[in-house]
């Protein structure tokens, strides 16, 4: 493998590392998967605007990357994941869950189908023992390549224009969830029309040698678009505006869980639109059908909760005053700038938690050194709190 | 013909935003507008190219999120970008910069003054306790002390509550608060002039009032109780330009079945027998309705739209009496380019701030000497922006749109109208000034809109084009705005209410007047309130 640097180095540097350092005024900095990452790169709260307002770039290389191929791809993904791969054509990715037998989620991830058979599936946690256990049977390669290749988040309103500029012939055509190749300086750039902030916005793919020249050249192209680098927090906080699921916050990885009941299955985590039970087997296939038969125990919820003290860590009720134990908990909750609404993802015991219902959370918060709490009604939401109507535009507008 | 619930006068943001909570509430809500375009004051104009200027208000902080909220606002299209901190231009060509992060913040302070940098934290706990005090009656109406009604005495008791709370010597600090003036106020905590001529600033936009007059520190106060995000004295853009903001409003009083007339401005709120019926419009058509509810200036609803002999004798001459001054006027300039300006580092975050261009004490009160001689600041205290630097939508990329509230600027030139050659020179006035510290900035103007207070009274509305719609003093807030007797959006005619700036709490873009006399009406008419309550700070 490739750019894998002595283990006695501590922090592995991304190739935008030498870009990102330039761009730093505060020094705050977290390891993500081993590799050195920006919490913030000069204020957290201008660099979520960056999202929201113009072009954000966030070096996501970190992620765990892994490159399928082989004439059986299809098929091992298919028995891999819950949902249908096989409608999922070259120039498409597709979001989804991997399960154990058991129907509990392994991990969530995003596979692009590149090209005729080959793929790349990207996720939080590292899995490939997992996946080469799957492969039984099948006629697939599986590698590991996260450090083979750097990737680029660039999101926001103005993500299209920036692009656009740097001359990428038809991408005004890329639907979302689409991907394209290009010609950057003489080598394939991969961009695909995804991203974890629920706006408008593009990944892009290309080998660590180019990564610096393309950072340059993207950050040329933005100059009049507002283009800013940004951190771990922004972007976290539009995550959970989007709805999107993060691993650890709102499951655990089923094969990392000690105590029984602490995992999720995807009909518990509002996923069963990513269950195909037509197809003829996956992994987890039988649990999750008998699950749908009898119930589940969990229901994911996207909560807009009144007033404007967040939710952090809160215990879910089912009613305003009951001395009933909790029927759940937060697991991400945020003051969301652009909804102007104070929202949250939690899990609740099923079947509390549908559409429309009225809950209630605990909500504890500070005002100097005093904490203090109080019952705040919450109404379960359907949809994405933010779902602007750009991030499906295509062609997208230039702002 | 057809009687509505209500007829809302004026699509600015407040009256937008009564016609909406009406409308949610099931009435029959029709909102008329004088102007082509809605907007009033929060608007994004269209004057020149591509470029769209917010050419009255330009920037939000004080619009209640809980009407944000309430409303859905960004459902309908509103974005509020935050942009962090100011900066003042010296003329020994040094700059002050005030900086979001607070250690970057202390450190520049720092450079002038460590005894200063230091009383920052205590300076900045004072205001924050009077910011709190205030902001929780902000979307509440306010109690009328001389009435027995449940509703007053308990608001009374809540007040004098949290007032009580404050211990002796901060009910005492609270008291000359509200009274003194926002130079001896600064004076208290720092010594050096650059920083208190920057944070004077806000104590006399929008107000015909000097640093030294008296009840200028609460003006301070009326900019600092705004919030973006939780961050309570934060600034921010609309995204698109302030038009965004009624914009938004306006979906959501249409998403509510309300219906909005452009074109159709009053000329007389018809009265009879003591009750508003409707309004005759300019162009001699009449809307019937049970309800009038003005967002005018308490001025212009008064004492233009209402026939002299259907108010009472006392309330016309207080109404006569009412302090609303035209004391500032705009220039809005399109831009080639990004001017520089070598007194800042390169790549600076002050381009994306605030601007000021006076660095003195005593040049902030000589400005003021101007205005009580009938003239323009020579040196005037201008608040520029440049708000395309954060925002994408409002020019072509690497061009600008350039924001510059200019205080003083008199409604009338000693006395008489303005000729159009001084207005050019007013402009001219602006535009000097900002190009004494930045050389290429004249050479990049493409175009430039000169607005002085009898222009945007003229195209907006607002009596002497006063942006409060009334002077924020002691004697014109809380229970005394408008009116002493008629603070709680009623008027001496039944059926006709009050929801502008002219009302409690006041000017900017805040929408609370809109909500607040929204939620009286729909009292008297028995109707479920949809007005949202406080978030409270506590």
């Amino acid at each position: 493998m490739s750019n894998q640097a002595p283990v006695h180095q501590g922090r592995l540097k991304t190739p935008f590392y030498s870009r990102l350092e330039k761009l730093d005024f505060v020094n705050e900095w977290h390891q993500w998967k081993g590799y050195s990452s920006a919490d913030s790169l000069y204020c957290s709260d201008t660099e979520y605007f960056a999202i929201r307002n113009a072009t954000a770039v966030f070096d996501l290389t970190p992620m765990t990357k892994y490159r399928i191929t082989g004439p059986d791809s299809l098929d091992y993904l298919n028995r891999l994941v819950t949902r249908d791969m096989a409608k999922i054509k070259p120039g498409r990715v597709a979001y989804a869950v991997w399960c154990d037998d058991q129907g509990q989620v392994i991990d969530d991830g995003t596979i692009f189908h590149i090209r005729e058979g080959e793929y790349r599936l990207c996720s939080q946690e590292r899995h490939f023992a997992w996946l080469q256990a799957a492969a039984i049977g099948f006629d697939v390669t599986i590698t590991h390549e996260t450090g083979d290749v750097a990737a680029l988040a660039v999101q926001g309103p103005t993500s299209f224009s920036t692009l656009n500029n740097m001359g990428f012939e038809g991408l005004a055509d890329l639907k979302p969830f689409g991907l394209k190749h290009f010609d950057f300086q003489g080598r394939e750039l991969m961009i695909s029309r995804t991203g974890f902030t629920g706006d408008l916005g593009y990944e892009l793919w290309i080998e660590p040698a180019k990564a610096e020249a393309l950072w340059d050249a993207l950050f040329e192209a933005g100059k009049l678009h507002g283009i800013r680098a940004i951190g771990t927090t922004a972007l976290e906080l539009s995550r959970i505006e989007a709805g999107f699921l993060a691993a650890y916050m709102e499951f655990l990885p089923a094969d990392e869980t000690v105590r029984t009941g602490r995992s999720r299955s995807p009909l518990e985590l509002g996923l069963e639109w990513l269950v195909d039970f037509k197809k003829p087997n996956f992994n987890g296939r039988r649990a999750l059908a008998e699950e749908k038969r009898h119930g589940s125990t969990w229901q994911l919820v996207k909560l807009d909760i009144e007033g404007n003290k967040v939710a952090h860590s809160s215990y879910i009720f089912g009613q305003e005053k009951s001395n009933k134990a909790a029927i759940g908990f937060v697991t991400s909750a945020a003051w969301s700038p652009v909804c102007k609404q104070n929202i949250a993802l939690g899990t609740v015991r099923a079947p509390r938690g549908k559409p429309g219902d009225t809950l209630w959370v605990e909500v504890y918060y500070q005002r100097e050194m005093h904490w203090n709490r109080h019952m705040a009604k919450a109404r379960v939401v359907d949809k994405p709190f933010w779902f602007p109507p750009r991030r499906g535009a295509t062609p997208p507008g230039p702002y | 013909m057809k009687t509505y619930d209500a007829i809302v006068v004026g699509a600015g943001h407040n009256g937008l935003t009564n016609a909406a909570f009406l409308a949610r509430a099931g009435l029959d809500v029709v909102c008329v507008e004088k102007n082509d375009y809605i907007g009033g004051a929060a608007v994004s104009r269209n004057l020149y190219k591509d470029w769209w200027y917010s050419n009255c208000s330009y920037v939000c902080s004080l619009l209640r999120p809980e009407i944000y909220r309430a409303l859905e606002l960004h459902r309908h299209g509103l974005q509020i970008t935050p942009y962090g901190g100011s900066v003042q231009f010296m003329e020994n060509g040094d700059y002050y910069g005030s900086y979001h992060d607070e250690e970057v913040a202390y450190r520049e302070m720092a450079r002038f003054s460590r005894h200063d940098a230091d009383a920052y934290k205590r300076y900045s706990a004072d205001t924050m306790r009077q910011c709190r005090f205030i902001r929780d009656f902000l979307l509440s109406t306010a109690p009328d002390p001389s009435s027995f009604k449940p509703k007053d005495l308990r608001e009374l008791a809540r007040i004098g509550g949290k007032f009580m709370e404050m211990g002796e010597d901060r009910m005492y600090d609270t008291i000359r608060f509200w009274t003194m003036s926002v130079a001896e106020y600064l004076d208290e905590y720092f010594e050096t002039d650059v920083i208190k001529a920057a944070m004077s600033g806000s104590g006399i936009i929008g107000t015909a009032l000097g640093i030294h007059s008296p009840g200028t520190a609460y003006v301070l106060l009326h900019h600092y109780m705004g919030e973006v995000d939780g961050n309570v004295g934060s600034w921010g853009f609309a995204r698109g330009g302030m038009g965004a903001v009624s914009n938004a409003i306006a979906g959501a009083f249409k998403a509510a079945g309300g219906e909005l007339r452009t074109e159709a401005g009053v000329d007389q709120i018809i009265v009879k027998n003591g009750k508003a019926v409707g309004v005759a419009l300019d162009n001699g058509d009449e809307i019937h309705a049970n309800v009038v509810v003005s967002a005018m200036d308490v001025k212009r609803t008064f004492l233009d739209c209402i026939a002299k002999g259907d108010l009472p004798s006392e309330f016309h001459h207080r109404v006569e009496n009412f302090k609303i001054r035209g004391s500032s006027g705009k220039v809005n300039i399109a831009l080639d380019g990004l001017p520089t300006f070598p007194a800042l580092p390169e790549g600076s975050s002050l381009y994306h701030s605030d601007m000021h261009f006076i660095d003195s004490m005593e040049r902030m009160e000589r400005a003021y000497d101007d205005w009580k001689d009938g003239r323009w600041s020579e040196d005037p205290y201008i608040d520029m922006l440049i708000p395309t630097l954060t925002d994408p939508t409002m020019a072509p990329p690497g061009k600008h749109f350039m924001s510059c509230f200019v205080q003083y600027c008199p409604h009338k030139i000693e006395g008489r109208d303005w000729t159009i050659a001084e207005k050019d020179a007013f402009g001219q006035t602006v535009i000097n000034q900002i190009a004494n510290y930045s050389p290429d900035f004249k050479d990049l103007i493409l175009h430039a809109e000169i607005r002085t207070p009898q222009d945007i009274e003229a195209e907006i509305g607002i009596t002497e084009g006063n942006i409060f719609h009334g002077e924020l003093t002691m004697d014109q807030l809380l229970f005394n705005r408008p009116i002493p007797g008629y603070a709680q959006y009623r008027s001496p005619i039944g059926g006709l209410y009050m929801c502008g700036s002219s009302t409690h709490p006041g000017g900017g873009v805040m929408a609370a007047p809109g909500a607040n006399a929204a939620r009286e009406i729909l009292s008297d008419l028995k109707r479920p309130n949809t007005v949202p309550e406080n978030f409270g700070d506590d």
